[in-house]
Formats: C-alpha cells, sequence, structure tokens
C-alpha cells in the first residue's frame, strides 16, 4: 500500500482526519465463535431495523416453528422478523432498546424440538458455499429472496438491505463495497466471521453483486486484520472480487469515508453512496445473505462480540436474534466488579443501557462492557479553541462551533455550519483536552436545527 | 422473570451501571490542565537561564507576577461568582509569561499593574479562559509599556547589574537600532545579552518550545510560519544592506521573536482553530514583527504583531472555515 495512492484502486487507502483510540481487540479477537444453545426464552422487537415496524402475524399462544415468519414486514423500507426458535408465542410484551426506543415486541417460550444452532453455525463455516453457479438465480429473485429473509445490515444501523439492492434505473451501482473495516475499538465478530466463514461471505457478495449488476466487488479490510486478509484471499481466489487493504483508522468503517478511501469520490452532502455509483455491505449480512438465498434459511441468528474488560470472558458468540443480554453476559462468565457501563455496539457511537432483559437485535454487533477507569467523566471545562476537534473531525466540520450553536440556541448558525453533516462518530468528543461533550451538544443542535426549519 | 433473577444473581455485588451518550471513552493523555503543566515544563528552562542571567531581578519580576495572577484570578472570578479556576492552571501561565517579557529593572508596581490588567482586562472580562480574544499576558505587557513608558523603554534595560557585563547595556536589537552596534551570534544565542528576562536565550526558547511541539501541546504550524517569515523578510533586508548575514541573525535571535513564536503566538485560544489559519496567523505575524522592526520607531514589534493577529482571528477563522467533505 503506497503512501498516496492505494493500489488497485482509485482511492488513497485513507481519509483526512479520523483517531486512534486503543482497539483493544486483542481481548476477543483469539476466540472462536461459540455457539450458544437455544434459550427458553427470545424477545423480538417488531422494529429492529431503519423504517417501518413489521406487522405481527402470530397470535398469543400459537405455536410457531423455527424460521417461520412472525412479523411481515409490508412496507417497502421494512424487514420481517421470523421465529429463531421453535416455540409458543407469549402475550405481548413491551421493551425498551438501547438507543431508547420503547417497542412492542413478540415473545417466544421455547418448547417442542430444536434445530441445533450448532448446525446453522456449521454451514455457515463450512467451505462448500457455491461461488460459481450463482448465475442461476436472476436479480429480481435475488432481491426477492434476500427481502422475504427478512435481512437487514447487520453493521449497526440496520438498514433493510432489499431496499439497498432493489434496481434502480437512475442510479447506476458500479462498485460493491463490503465492509469489513469493524473500525470500533474492542468489537471483533466481523474478524471472526471473514476467518471463520469467509466463503459464505464471498457466496452473499458475488450474489448481491448480481443484484444491483455491479462490475466490481471490493471487501474492504483495516491493516491491523492481517489474518482476516489472508482468509479472504483464499476465499476470494478465482473471482472478481477484489480486497482492499486500508490504513487502520477510526472511523474508516464508515460509509463516507470508506468510500473516500477506496475509491476517492465524495459523497455530496445528505447524499447516498448509490450517488456515486457505490453500494456498501457489512460482511456479515452478505453471510446472511448467502444463507438466505442458498439455504434459504432466514436471518435468525447472527455473531456478536462480548468484550471490554468489564466481563469476565470476552467471547464471540453465535445467537439467536432474541436472546436477553443477560443469558449472553451470564455465558460469559458475567461482569467483573469494576464493570461500570454496558454498551450495545462499539464505545465510539454504541448504546449504553442498564437493563440486561434487552434483547440482541439484528444490528447488535456486539455488547462492550467497561470499567470505571475507562469511563471516568471529568469535569468539563471551558473550550480553549485548540483546534483539536476540528482536526479530528473526518467530516471536515467545526465541532466547537457547532456545539456552542447548540449550547446558546442557535439553530441558523447551527445549519449555516452543516451540523446535519455529523454523523455522531465521537472523534470530536473523543479528543477534546477541555473534556467537552461535542457529540451530546450537537446531537441537540440537530434537533433544534430540525425543528427551527419546519416553522 | 427467571431470567432476572439469573442475571441478579451474577451482577449482584456489581457496582451501579452508568448510562451515558456516546463516545462512551475518552483520550486520557489530552486534558487542558495537562496542556498548562506542559507549558510550565516548557518555560522551565527560559526560568532558569533568566534567573541565572538576572538573579534578583528575575526571581523579584516572577515573584510578583506569579502572585498577582493567581490573586487576581481568584478575586475576579469570586466576584463573578464563579467556581474556582486556578486548577487549569493557566493564571500561573500567563504571569510566569508575564513576567518574563517585562525587563528586569521595572519596579514592583508594574509588574502588579500588569498582572491584574492581564487577568481582569485581558482574561476575565471576557468571560474567563477560552473566551479572551487577546493573549491576557500581551494585553498587560501593552498596557504598562505605554502607561510607563519611560519605565519599559529601552533606557529601562540599561541600568542593571547582573551576571554578565552584557546584560547592563542595551538590547541587541535597540544597540542595532539606534546604535549600529551590532551583538556576537554565541551572545545572542546563549542569552548574555540584555532584553527583557525571558527573551534572551534563543536556546532557551527553543529548548522549551520544541518540546511543546513535540507534545502537540503548541501546533507546529504558528511558530514555524512565524519564524519562516521573519527569516526571508530579514534575509531580503540582509541582501539588500549586504550585511553578510548579520541582520538576519540579529532577527531571529535576537529579541523576543523565539520567546514570543512558541509560547506566546501559540496560545490556542487567540490563534485560529484551523491549520490553514495557524499559517495565517503566522505568517502575519512575521510579516508584521518586521514591518514594526524596521519602520517604527521601536526596536521591537512582537507584542504589536500578536495583539493585531489576535484581534485579526475570528476573522481568519471565518474565512479558513472548512468545507464539510463532500460540499464539493
Ligand atoms: S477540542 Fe475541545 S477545547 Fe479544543 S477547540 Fe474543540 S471543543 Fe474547544
Ligand atoms: S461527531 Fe460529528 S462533529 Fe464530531 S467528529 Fe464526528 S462527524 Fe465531526
Amino acid at each position: 500500500m503506497g503512501l498516496f495512492k492505494l493500489k488497485g484502486f482509485p482511492g488513497t487507502g485513507n481519509f483526512r482526519h479520523g483517531i486512534h483510540p486503543p482497539d483493544n481487540k486483542h481481548l476477543s479477537n483469539e476466540s472462536k465463535v461459540e455457539v450458544m444453545e437455544t434459550p427458553e426464552t427470545v424477545t423480538l422487537p417488531l422494529l429492529q431495523h431503519l423504517g417501518v415496524p413489521c406487522k405481527q402475524i402470530v397470535e398469543a399462544r400459537q405455536l410457531v416453528s423455527y424460521g417461520e415468519m412472525i412479523g411481515k414486514g409490508e412496507a417497502f423500507v421494512s424487514a420481517s422478523l421470523h421465529a429463531p426458535i421453535a416455540g409458543i408465542i407469549k402475550k405481548n410484551v413491551m421493551v425498551t432498546l438501547p438507543n431508547g426506543r420503547h417497542l412492542p415486541a413478540i415473545s417466544i417460550q421455547a418448547s417442542g424440538d430444536q434445530i441445533a444452532p450448532q448446525r446453522l453455525w456449521d454451514e455457515m463455516r463450512s467451505k462448500e458455499w457455491p461461488r460459481d453457479c450463482i448465475s442461476i438465480y436472476d436479480p429480481f429473485t435475488i432481491v426477492k429472496l434476500i427481502h422475504s429473509s427478512g435481512v437487514v445490515g447487520l453493521g449497526g444501523a440496520a438498514f433493510p438491505t432489499h431496499v439497498k439492492v432493489t434496481p434502480n434505473d437512475t442510479r447506476m451501482i458500479d462498485t460493491l463495497m463490503i465492509n469489513g473495516c469493524e473500525c470500533e475499538p474492542y468489537l471483533t465478530c466481523d474478524y471472526r466471521l471473514m476467518i471463520e466463514a469467509p466463503r459464505a461471505i464471498v457466496a452473499g457478495a458475488l450474489l448481491t453483486a448480481r443484484a444491483v449488476s455491479a462490475r466490481e466487488i471490493v471487501i474492504c479490510v483495516e491493516d491491523n486484520k492481517p489474518e482476516a486478509v489472508k482468509k479472504l484471499k483464499e476465499a476470494t481466489e478465482q473471482t472478481v472480487i477484489k480486497i482492499a487493504v486500508l490504513k487502520t483508522k477510526y472511523p474508516q468503517g464508515s460509509e463516507k469515508q470508506l468510500i473516500k478511501s477506496v475509491i476517492g469520490l465524495e459523497i455530496p452532502l445528505g447524499g447516498l453512496p448509490s450517488d456515486v455509483g457505490v453500494a456498501m455491505s457489512n460482511v456479515g449480512t452478505m453471510a446472511t445473505v448467502a444463507r438466505g438465498l442458498i439455504k434459504e434459511s432466514p436471518l435468525t441468528h447472527r455473531v456478536i462480540s462480548v468484550s471490554g474488560r468489564g466481563i469476565k470472558h470476552p467471547k464471540n458468540l453465535f445467537v439467536p436474534i432474541g436472546i436477553s443480554i443477560a443469558d449472553v453476559i451470564d455465558f460469559c462468565g458475567g461482569l467483573t466488579p469494576d464493570a461500570a457501563r454496558v454498551v450495545a455496539g462499539g464505545p465510539m457511537m454504541g448504546f449504553s443501557f442498564s437493563d440486561f432483559n434487552t434483547p440482541v437485535t439484528k444490528g447488535t454487533s456486539g455488547i462492550t462492557v467497561l470499567t470505571h477507569d475507562e469511563i471516568k467523566s471529568e469535569e468539563e471545562t471551558s473550550c480553549i479553541r485548540c483546534g483539536r476537534c476540528v482536526d479530528a473531525c473526518p467530516m471536515n466540520l467545526v465541532p466547537t462551533r457547532l456545539a456552542l450553536a447548540a449550547r446558546y440556541n442557535n439553530p441558523s448558525i447551527a445549519s449555516q455550519y452543516h451540523i446535519h453533516a455529523c454523523f455522531e462518530c465521537g472523534c470530536c468528543s473523543y479528543v477534546c483536552p477541555a473534556k467537552i461533550n461535542l457529540v451530546q451538544l450537537i446531537r441537540a443542535g440537530k434537533k433544534l436545527a430540525t425543528a427551527s426549519q419546519k416553522f | 422473570m427467571s431470567d432476572s433473577n439469573k442475571i441478579l444473581n451474577t451482577v449482584k455485588d456489581s457496582p451501579i451501571i452508568h448510562v451515558a451518550p456516546s463516545p462512551h471513552i475518552r483520550d486520557i493523555k489530552t486534558h487542558t490542565q495537562r496542556m498548562m503543566i506542559d507549558v510550565l515544563i516548557a518555560l522551565t528552562p527560559v526560568v532558569i537561564v533568566s534567573v541565572y542571567l538576572f538573579r534578583m531581578y528575575a526571581v523579584k519580576q516572577l515573584l510578583i507576577c506569579i502572585v498577582t495572577c493567581l490573586a487576581a484570578e481568584i478575586l475576579f472570578v469570586r466576584m463573578r461568582g464563579r467556581s474556582l479556576t486556578i486548577k487549569d492552571c493557566s493564571a500561573g501561565v500567563t504571569g510566569i509569561i508575564l513576567a518574563l517579557s517585562l525587563p528586569g529593572s521595572a519596579p514592583w508596581f508594574v509588574g502588579v499593574i500588569a498582572s491584574v490588567i492581564a487577568m481582569g482586562i485581558g482574561k476575565i472580562i471576557f468571560g474567563g479562559l477560552g473566551m479572551n480574544i487577546f493573549n491576557p499576558a500581551m494585553v498587560g505587557r501593552a498596557f504598562v509599556m505605554i502607561a510607563f513608558a519611560g519605565l519599559m523603554g529601552a533606557g529601562s534595560y540599561e541600568n542593571i547589574t547582573g551576571l554578565v557585563d552584557a546584560v547592563s547595556g542595551a538590547t541587541p536589537l535597540s544597540a542595532l537600532k539606534f546604535n549600529n552596534t551590532p551583538a556576537i551570534f554565541t551572545h545572542l544565542f546563549w542569552g548574555n545579552t540584555n532584553g527583557s528576562i525571558g527573551e534572551t536565550s534563543a536556546f532557551a526558547c527553543l529548548l522549551g518550545g520544541l518540546f511543546l511541539v513535540f507534545r502537540k501541546t503548541a501546533s507546529w504550524q504558528i511558530p514555524f510560519s512565524i519564524l519562516l517569515t521573519v527569516l526571508f523578510i530579514a534575509g531580503i533586508t540582509d541582501l539588500a544592506a549586504a550585511a553578510s548575514g548579520m541582520l538576519i541573525v540579529h532577527h531571529m535571535f535576537g529579541g523576543a521573536l523565539m520567546f514570543s513564536a512558541f509560547f506566546i503566538a501559540t496560545d490556542p485560544v487567540t490563534s485560529p482553530l484551523t491549520s490553514k489559519g495557524k499559517w495565517i496567523f503566522g505568517c502575519g505575524t512575521g510579516i508584521l514583527i518586521m514591518i514594526i522592526r524596521l519602520f517604527s520607531g521601536y526596536p521591537e514589534g512582537v507584542m504589536f504583531a500578536i495583539l493585531i493577529m489576535n484581534a485579526l482571528t475570528p476573522l481568519i477563522n471565518r474565512w479558513t472555515n472548512p468545507q464539510p467533505m463532500g460540499e464539493a
């Protein structure tokens, strides 16, 4: 990889600004994915994705079998839900997700014959995934099957995948980018998946590329994961798929930054990857697509990493969606005495929560448990205008100005300085020597700016 | 529910789980207080050299300014009913920088008044650390320089008895300007010339300054661009006067240039936010320094140059406002 040019790609392998937090991946990157046994109950919120909630199509006390559809995504931007275990539907429940949403959910009490989750994982890991006979699927079938398997982005945002891959005459897709950067500290689920199930990822990528008729397929990995690169290279031999090895830097795995790094193009403000001819998806999503199409099994299980210094035994796990986080934490030996914060996702952009009955959802990439030492909050002092936040912001914004505008209720300044371009990556708060909670202020500022536009 | 009982058992003796918005981790290496401590460390060689050269004059000036600055900060903050901000050490830093930029012979009340003005008008009036437009130490010094012109002028440097004979003469820049007598490079470099107590040793300033840049506490762009601009303009004057380098040496190593380029111009609060802005700030300061040195009645122009550029900083920030990614 050259200093100014990424070999074989138009981009440089890097983007402007960003930060280098300690990645702490060593806690769990050597632990093989373990399969959790079927839990007694699972809880499945009707909205686990971005978009419209799906509609419950089962009733209380009804018996469901594994993989049966229990919630139907009727709207276009919605995703269906399938039973990850066989059992009886319990009375309706409400759950609060870590992102603050309070939602109705379907709860299933396990009963009857269960399929062995180990079998599902072995299927995923096998070398049998086809690479050449995918032409038997025509693009519309692929989209339809992705839709009916309830696939959403597993990287965190959980955007319904079929929406991204639906062919669109006005926006042609040249390149399918598969995101395996996993730039958040602590998380290792994508890393383990790339090492243990590279063939499934490759099969999914080929299928998806066919759906969007992309000419190029690029799998993007940061250069701190040489093992994953090696495994992917083996798995992609004799395919058109290229592998881009990028500089390790947070937030390399963010859509806009990654496109800039690899293709050298900038998505216009407020635009989408398709504006520059790119469709992007996470490695986990690709494996799920392959499973949905080739094995005809819907999205019911996923790999998560459970890590952090606040957990006794950090692990990577293959779990049914809807399993309670309490079960997951118990399986990892419980919390250490100095555990202080539990985060769904990584420490930079994840949501913290305190209710351990919260279920794992489709978008949960991991549970990170931080200790007191790590989250010690320090007193906020005045901004000394040092400009570090400016030098850290990957969107090239002026965080201190946005935060000030928010603090002093000035929505017009906030909009003028493009507050909506901020994607809350957290770099600015991370570097600020005055310990100002910039992201929190900016979040408030966005609400303010949006509200003032309405009048 | 059986689930919650199970988790209660394992989580029972663990402490309270906190919830807060992301990001959940912060860089532990950066801290405003830590930056101020870096500045204090970087100032140490300068302080040592000044005490070595000027003995009691330096000790007196330092003590007066530090004590007054701290007292003024406490007093003003109390008056405004704010919580104490002494912990961030910035008042101490202002005190030391102020003392180092005064002539050793200045009587005690000059230091006291300069400190009170620095803290009061330079800083607190704007709303405290981070809100001020001008570098507080420079505001204090400019005030006493104008109010007590006699005590602060070229003459004040000449009636000192210090360790080295040279320090009882005129400052190198005024000697050059008014008597046309140049100083020797080694004297300028190590510091045995006369001047404000902290500015004479280019070596000590470079040592401390490079530490600050290395620690990333001070930006590298500002000192670098100031020195580069001064070097460039001094080079032209040198060539024009056929002084074979003598003028370059004087402008680079004489006077307050090194001290101010590293310790005063780099004050984050009063300099621009972006890298581009810092370049503009540094070049502007360098040009103004040389204009004042060459064309005005004052032998030294660093202080006014920095104050003028401080005033322009909000404007520079506006000019150099970065374009968000994707806004072509
Ligand atoms: S990093 Fe913090 S102190 Fe520095 S300019 Fe930004 S908000 Fe101000
Ligand atoms: S959170 Fe927003 S403002 Fe802060 S660095 Fe990230 S994109 Fe920039």
